[in-house]
């Protein structure tokens, strides 16, 4: 068992950061709903990145305040927005036929699990009793050029979520782009899973062996 | 002369029998058609199938027919949503059905109804349970799953302004589900904030021509 006491994690600010130097300018990136729409406060002045909302909106902006607050305009958590000069509405068809037909070029979802294949799991744990519900997950997992997942690195109870198979349910097949957890930032390719980054205080040997899966350090 | 401006909301939702199957426009609160649900409460209908993104939420419209006993089933994306209390209490007693869809796939189902195509072919789903029983089938080296159409007898939905032809536009992210749904139900009501006269709205920016709507019912009081 590998001492994580002394190893300081990054906090949910700083992987949204980190996520963001992987986003060039004039991306169309759809952030899912939680941690993944933090990251819409860390955009970079100097790089125009155009939000897409699953519920028919690009361009959108931040979240309304005061006076600009119109229940009607709501990004897809049901949250007000604001839209940016430029912004575009469209009907749900159409804004999945963005998702679907490949013209997002980066989603950001959250996950339970992801498999060494790139395999996510991210809707539901199995619970008989929760209420099932899917949304836009399969879409966007599928559907974006690319998938990049923002999770912890290890369940509350110390279990790597990066594993060999998925044990919940699926959401889609090999989909995954890359992770980025609170202790690395890991690339899925076809020769396995590839380790970009890692904080400060763990090894590379920690990191595969907290990770329960095999990997190697990228080449630089 | 055509003329789909209802004189009331009664009018608008008087042959809505028991058992229809309804499309009903919304995400969340936004583009929810309250107006004419808390009328379709008041109508009475029961053993109705619904098909809307989310299965009610903060007690209001569709939460408060699943409340009341009126829905057999539901068919959406995202059923658990604050406050959604009716539907999960029934859904955990076995007292309502629910088809559980992707958000993208339920879009496309209601749009291939509304186009008078069959169903389609799309990855979103493979290999997950969502899949289970589905056809599934391989081309050009990507592995779809076949969805069929949806259509229904009657779409509800909120538009912002309609003429006397029914030719409507929206308000914001309101408009979401509402332009697939009118065009896939055998009669499509719209509850508007405002009725113009023919030639008010821009022919460039018209959303929903009138051909995809039957009846049109102005707002009364705040909704």
């Amino acid at each position: 068992m590998i001492d994580l006491t002394n190893i300081r994690k990054r906090n949910t600010a700083e992987i949204a950061q980190r996520i963001v130097q992987d986003i060039p300018d004039g991306a169309h990136v759809n952030l899912g709903i939680g941690q993944p729409m933090t990251i819409s406060n860390y955009l970079p002045p100097d790089r125009e990145i155009l939000l897409h909302s699953e519920n028919g909106l690009l361009g959108m902006g931040p979240l309304a305040q005061g006076d600009q607050i119109d229940l009607e305009i709501v990004n897809a958590g049901k949250q007000p927005v604001t839209m940016l000069p430029g912004a575009s509405i469209f009907h749900h068809a159409d804004s999945f036929a963005m998702i679907r037909g490949g013209h997002i070029d980066i989603c950001v979802l959250g996950a339970f699990q992801i498999s060494v294949k790139g395999d996510i799991a991210n809707w539901r744990t199995g619970d008989p009793k929760a209420i099932p519900a899917v949304g836009g997950a399969m879409d966007l997992a599928l559907g974006a050029k690319k998938l990049f997942v923002m999770m912890e690195h290890l369940t509350k109870s110390g279990e790597s979520k990066i594993v060999q198979e998925c044990t919940y349910p699926l959401t889609a097949l090999a989909a995954v782009d890359c992770i980025y957890t609170d202790l690395a930032t890991i690339e899925v390719t076809p020769n396995g899973l590839v380790a970009i980054d890692w904080v400060d205080g763990l090894s590379f040997s920690d990191l595969c062996e907290l990770s329960g899966a095999p990997m190697t350090e990228k080449k630089s | 002369m055509i003329q789909k401006i209802m004189p009331n909301v009664t009018e608008a939702l008087r042959d809505i029998v028991d058992g229809s199957t309804i499309l009903i426009s919304g995400f969340g609160g936004a583009g929810l058609p309250v107006f004419l649900l808390d009328a379709l409460l008041e109508q009475g209908a029961k053993n109705l199938t619904l098909i809307s993104n989310n299965a009610g939420n903060q007690g209001v419209g569709i939460a408060k027919l699943v409340a009341g006993g009126r829905v057999k089933k539901m068919i959406c994306s995202f059923p658990r949503q604050p406050e959604s209390g009716a539907f999960d209490e029934l859904y955990r007693q076995g007292k309502i059905e629910l088809e559980l869809v992707p958000q993208g796939t339920l879009a496309e189902r209601i749009r291939a109804g509304g186009a008078g195509i069959g169903g389609f072919f799309t990855p979103t789903g493979f290999g997950t349970e969502l899949a289970k029983d589905k056809e599934c089938r391989e081309i050009d080296g990507i592995n779809y799953v076949f969805e069929k159409a949806i259509k229904a007898d009657y779409a509800l939905i909120k538009a912002d302004k309609g003429d006397r032809w029914g030719n409507l536009v929206y308000h914001g992210t309101g408009r979401n589900f509402a332009p697939i749904m009118a065009t896939a139900a055998r009669c499509t009501i719209a509850q508007v904030n405002q009725t113009v006269d023919l030639g008010q709205l821009d022919p460039e920016a018209i959303v929903t021509p009138g051909i995809f709507v039957k009846r049109i019912v102005l707002v009364e009081g705040k909704s």
